[in-house]
C-alpha cells in the first residue's frame, strides 16, 4: 500500500520561502509526475516526502500514518537519484543488496531478491562488475534494482533520466512504465521534461514556484489547462497565447490557441502570414509565421505541408479548440 | 593541432628533469656522501668522493644512544597523527557535510595560524609547558605536534570529503543505513585513500618537525631532530658524524615516502586533478 497525503505542507530555507503552503493527495498504485521549470520547488517536494529535507510546517501521511517527523528509512519509500547515487566501492550485487543487510534480512532471501531483481532489469550478466565499469542506462537499472528489493510502498524518482542521451532516455521512459505496470506500486516522479510527464504519469502536478498550479491527468491538463501558466508550459511547441484586437472580440484577455489547431492553407484564411522558419520533420511540419496584426504564431499539421522562409501562407483557427483567460490568466 | 613531440624535445625535457631532481635532492645525497668521509675529509671543502668509511654511523651509536630518539620519533610522529586524525575526522566530516555560514571562515581562520611565525609564541608556550610540567615529556610533544598539524590534516580531509557526493550518504540514509552504518558501510571505504594520505602527509610532517621539539626536549623525549641538532656541539663541529645522524634520521622517513609516493601525490593533489 501507498497513498501518501500532503496536508499544508510548506518549506523555507532560511528567508526563502520555497513551498508556501501544499495540499496534494495521492493514491496508492497512481503515477504521479511533478513537473515545472526548474527552481518551482518540485525536487525539495520530493525531498520532503523522502524526509531528506525537514518540514518547515504542516503534515506528511503515507498510508494515514504521520510521517512527518521520521527518518527516511523509517518512511518505507525508495528513492532513485539523478546522480543514480550508486555505492562507487561495491558491486552491482551488493549495491542491490544494500538495503536487505541494513534491514538484516536473511542472507539466502537477499540472494533470491537481488537476483530477482536483476532478472527484471537485465542485470544478471553485470551483478559483479563495479557501478564505474558500467554504461549509464546499466547505473540507472541499478538505482532502480536497489529501490525495488526494498519492496516500498513508493518509489521517489528525482530527474532519474536527464543525465542520459535522447535515445536511451526514450527506453528507459518505456522501462519505468513497464515497471510500474508490473509492480502497480506508488510512485512519484521529478522532471522538468514534459514528454516524461505526459507519456507516464496517471496524474500530474504542475508546480510554479512552490504553488501546485493543477493537478490532472496529461489529456485533462492538456485539453483544459486551468490557467495560462499551465497553458503555456504543457505542450511542445508551446500554445499560442494572443492578446488584443483579437481577444477582445472572444471575450477575454488573452487566447490560447495550440499550433495543431489551425487550418493552413496557400490560398484564403482569417488570417495571413509570412514564413519565417519552416521545419520539414516528414510526419509533421512546423511553421513559425509572422502573422500580420497578430505576431508570431506557431502552427504545426500532420505531414508534409509545402512552405519555406518568406512565404505567405493563411491561418484559420479552429474556433472550437480556443482557450479562453481573463484578466487574472484564469480559465474561462 | 596537438603540439609535435620530437626526440629532441623529449631529451631536453628529461635531462632538465633530471637537473631539477639533482639540485632538489643534493642536499641529501652530499649529507650521504659526506657521512662516509673520515672528518678531516669532511672539514676539507668540497669533495664528491669520499673515503667510504663507515665508523662515523659506528661512532654515532657508541657516543650516543640512536635507538631512544628513533623510539621518541617514532612515537611522536605515530602519537601526534592518531590524536590529530580522531579530532580531524569528526571535525572535517562535521564541516564538509553540514557546513554553515561560518565554516569557511572557522577553516581560514585554522589556516592563518600555520602562518604565524612559531618563534612568536615560544615564551609564552615554553612557560605553560614548563608549568604544566610538560617539559621533555613524550604527552607534551605530541600535544604540540597534534596541535601545529592539526589545520592541515583538516584541511586535506575537508577537501577529500567535499569530494564525496551528497546524494551517496543520502541514498544510504533512504536505504535504511543510520549514522553509524553510514559512516562505516559507505563513507569510510570511500574515504580511506584520502585518510590514508593524510595520515602519511602527517607522519611525515611530525618527524621532520624541528622548532619545537629541539626547543622544548632535552634528553628523555628529545627525537631524532634533537638527535641530530646535539652533533652541532659542545666540542665543536663534527661534520662527518652530524652527517652520519642525519642519514640515520631522515633514512626511516624516506624510505616509507618513497614506498607511499603514489599515495601522496594523490593526497596532494586531490580535488585539483579529477
Amino acid at each position: 500500500m501507498g497513498s501518501i497525503t500532503l496536508s499544508r505542507v510548506s518549506k523555507s530555507f532560511g528567508e526563502a520561502k520555497v513551498i508556501p503552503s501544499i495540499d496534494l493527495e495521492i493514491q496508492d498504485g497512481e503515477f504521479v509526475v511533478f513537473v515545472g521549470p526548474s527552481g518551482c520547488g518540485k525536487s525539495t517536494l520530493l525531498r520532503l516526502i523522502a524526509g531528506l529535507e525537514d518540514v518547515s510546517g504542516g503534515q506528511i501521511l503515507i498510508d494515514g500514518k504521520d510521517v512527518t517527523q521520521k527518518a527516511p528509512a523509517q518512511r518505507g519509500l525508495a528513492m532513485v537519484f539523478q546522480s543514480y547515487a550508486l555505492y562507487p566501492h561495491m558491486s552491482v550485487r551488493n549495491n542491490i543488496a544494500f538495503p536487505l543487510k541494513m534491514a538484516k534480512v536473511d542472507k539466502s532471501l537477499i540472494d533470491k531478491k537481488v537476483s530477482d531483481a536483476a532478472g527484471i532489469l537485465n542485470l544478471t550478466d553485470y551483478l559483479e562488475r563495479r557501478p564505474s565499469q558500467l554504461s549509464g542506462g546499466q547505473r540507472q537499472r541499478v538505482a532502480i534494482g536497489r529501490a525495488i528489493v526494498r519492496e516500498p510502498s513508493a518509489f521517489l524518482f528525482d530527474e532519474p533520466l536527464s543525465n542520459l542521451d535522447a535515445a536511451l532516455r526514450g527506453t528507459m521512459r518505456l522501462e519505468i512504465s513497464e515497471l510500474h505496470n508490473q509492480l502497480k506500486t506508488t510512485m512519484i516522479y521529478v522532471t522538468h521534461d514534459q514528454i516524461e510527464a505526459m507519456t507516464m504519469a496517471d496524474k500530474i502536478v504542475v508546480l510554479n514556484r512552490g504553488n501546485i498550479e493543477q493537478v490532472g491527468s496529461p489529456l485533462e491538463l492538456y485539453s483544459r489547462p486551468r490557467n495560462l501558466f499551465v497553458a503555456g508550459f504543457i505542450g511542445s511547441p508551446r500554445m499560442n497565447l494572443i492578446e488584443g484586437e483579437f481577444a477582445r472580440s472572444k471575450g477575454a484577455k488573452t487566447v490560447g490557441i495550440r499550433p495543431e489547431h489551425f487550418a493552413l492553407s496557400h490560398e484564403s484564411g482569417l488570417w495571413s502570414g509570412t514564413v519565417t522558419v519552416a521545419e520539414h520533420l516528414g510526419s509533421d511540419t512546423f511553421l513559425h509565421v509572422n502573422v500580420d496584426g497578430i505576431g508570431q504564431i506557431n502552427a504545426r499539421c500532420d505531414g508534409e505541408f509545402e512552405a519555406r522562409h518568406g512565404d505567405r501562407i493563411y491561418l484559420t483557427p479552429n474556433e472550437t479548440k480556443l482557450h479562453r483567460f481573463d484578466e487574472q490568466g484564469l480559465a474561462i | 593541432m596537438a603540439r609535435a613531440v620530437t626526440t629532441r624535445h623529449k631529451i631536453i625535457a628529461t635531462a632538465a628533469a633530471w637537473a631539477v631532481a639533482l639540485v632538489i635532492f643534493f642536499p641529501i645525497l652530499y649529507t650521504l656522501i659526506t657521512s662516509i668521509k673520515t672528518e678531516p675529509e669532511a672539514i676539507a671543502g668540497f669533495n664528491l668522493i669520499p673515503s667510504f668509511t663507515f665508523e662515523n654511523y659506528v661512532t654515532v651509536q657508541t657516543q650516543r644512544d640512536y635507538i631512544k630518539p628513533f623510539m621518541n620519533s617514532v612515537i611522536l610522529s605515530v602519537g601526534s597523527t592518531i590524536l590529530a586524525l580522531v579530532i580531524g575526522i569528526p571535525s572535517a566530516w562535521a564541516m564538509a557535510f553540514s557546513p554553515t555560514k561560518r565554516t569557511k571562515d572557522v577553516l581560514m581562520w585554522m589556516l592563518s595560524t600555520k602562518m604565524m611565525p612559531a618563534v612568536a609564541v615560544l615564551v609564552p608556550i615554553y612557560l605553560m609547558f614548563r608549568d604544566f610540567g610538560l617539559l621533555d615529556t613524550r604527552i607534551g610533544l605530541t600535544i604540540m605536534l597534534t596541535l601545529i598539524n592539526l589545520p592541515i590534516v583538516i584541511w586535506m580531509l575537508y577537501t577529500y570529503f567535499r569530494e564525496i557526493p551528497g546524494e551517496i550518504l543520502e541514498a544510504a540514509r533512504m536505504d535504511g543505513a543510520g549514522l553509524w552504518q553510514e559512516i562505516v558501510y559507505v563513507l569510510t571505504p570511500m574515504a580511506v585513500p584520502g585518510i590514508a594520505s593524510t595520515l602519511l602527509l602527517n607522519i611525515i610532517l611530525a618527524w621532520n618537525e624541528s622548532f619545537w621539539t629541539i626547543r622544548l626536549t632535552t634528553t628523555s623525549a628529545a627525537p631524532l631532530t634533537a638527535f641530530i641538532a646535539s652533533f652541532s656541539s659542545p666540542q665543536g663541529l663534527f661534520w662527518a658524524k652530524l652527517s652520519a645522524a642525519s642519514t640515520m634520521a631522515i633514512a626511516p622517513i624516506l624510505i616509507m615516502g618513497w614506498f607511499s609516493q603514489k599515495q601522496l601525490v594523490r593526497g596532494l593533489t586531490f580535488g585539483a586533478v579529477k
